[in-house]
């Protein structure tokens, strides 16, 4: 029997925040990761997710939806992180956590590093997007460290954040 | 999420050298199926897309939602040979296609894409005017080839 999707790891915050989430020591031995966050956080809903403790070489498309307007950007043109969306914050709704689903292929590969994220933060109320946003890190490396870093203040109590690992065989 | 034999992988390819298309076939059992690309175009951006169970007719549409960094927009292709799904280029690039119930016998079949490549990003849903069970799919650039390295995996994933 196949086991395809395997836990990694899983992290959520505790009482008094935090400022990131950090997945280290990740094996090589995976095809492809997945990870799943659900997060809020201070005045922003941007996160930073960065690999290997590098902060060069990344870059961002975003096509995004706010509920009335469709647009397409590239987070600024930020190079240190994939400034990625979909994490609630202290504007929107009391309580609402927004979900974000990361998907890097070949992660331990020694090709740059395409990643897709989809993000939503829907909270009945402003500052609400639905992402989908094309990463891709320049960097030959395997990757074995992630962070999941808070854009804004920290990322609040009960945000988690669990990383899979997908073999295709 | 659940591990276990609900989600199989069920074949995977890395490319030894520049192909015109990629065929996967003889994947049934399955609800639906999940094909990830991984990799890059020769020579420069192009599309790409799929076809099923050899059908080169006109029986494919696609619709799409895109960005490239400054611009959003959605365009779709209708009455095509293709189902076209994708936009890659040199640069490392994504698709995720996923196949809902691809093995029925009684309605056309859809699938949801999620592609990054080429400059763009994008969202697309793909159609084939056909009811018969897919039983092979073939993955081709319209104008180029898939570049030596690109992997392709296809998962099958079982209701029960």
């Amino acid at each position: 029997m196949a086991n395809t999707y395997t836990l990694i790891a899983s992290s959520t915050v505790g009482s008094g925040g935090a400022a990131n989430i950090e997945f280290t020591s990740i094996p090589a031995t995976y095809t492809d990761l997945l990870i799943k966050i659900s997060a809020r956080q201070g005045a922003d809903n941007a996160f930073d997710l960065t690999f290997n403790d590098s902060t060069t070489s990344y870059s961002t498309l975003r096509l995004q939806g706010d509920g009335s307007a469709v647009a397409s950007n590239n987070a600024g043109g930020v190079t240190s992180a994939i400034r990625s969306i979909g994490i609630e914050n202290t504007n929107n709704t009391a309580n609402t956590f927004g979900n974000t689903e990361v998907y890097i292929p070949n992660y331990a590969s020694s090709n740059y590093k395409s990643v897709n994220v989809d993000g939503v933060n829907e909270s009945n109320g402003t500052e609400i997007y639905m992402n989908l946003l094309a990463g891709l890190w320049s960097n030959t490396s395997a990757i074995n460290k992630i962070k999941i870093a808070a854009n804004a203040g920290s990322l609040v109590e009960y945000s988690s954040a669990y990383l899979y690992g997908i073999k295709n065989s | 999420m659940a591990a276990g034999s609900t989600y199989t992988p069920i074949a995977t390819t890395t490319l030894g050298s520049n192909q015109s298309s990629v065929t996967f076939n003889s994947f049934s059992g399955y609800t639906d199926l999940v094909l990830i690309f991984n990799g890059t175009i020769t020579t420069g951006d192009d599309s790409w897309g799929v076809q099923f169970n050899s059908d080169t007719g006109s029986n494919y549409s696609s619709t799409a939602l895109y960005g490239d960094g400054s611009s959003a927009g959605s365009n779709r292709t209708s009455s095509s040979t293709k189902a076209s799904t994708s936009y890659s280029g040199t640069a490392n690039s994504t698709t995720i296609i996923n196949f809902q119930n691809y093995a029925n016998s009684t309605t056309y079949k859809t699938a949801l894409v999620r592609n990054n490549g080429g400059g763009f990003v994008s969202a697309r849903v793909v159609l084939w005017r056909s009811t018969s069970a897919i039983t092979s799919i073939v993955a081709s650039p319209n104008t180029y080839q898939f570049a030596t390295g690109s992997t392709f995996t296809l998962y099958g994933i079982a209701a029960a």
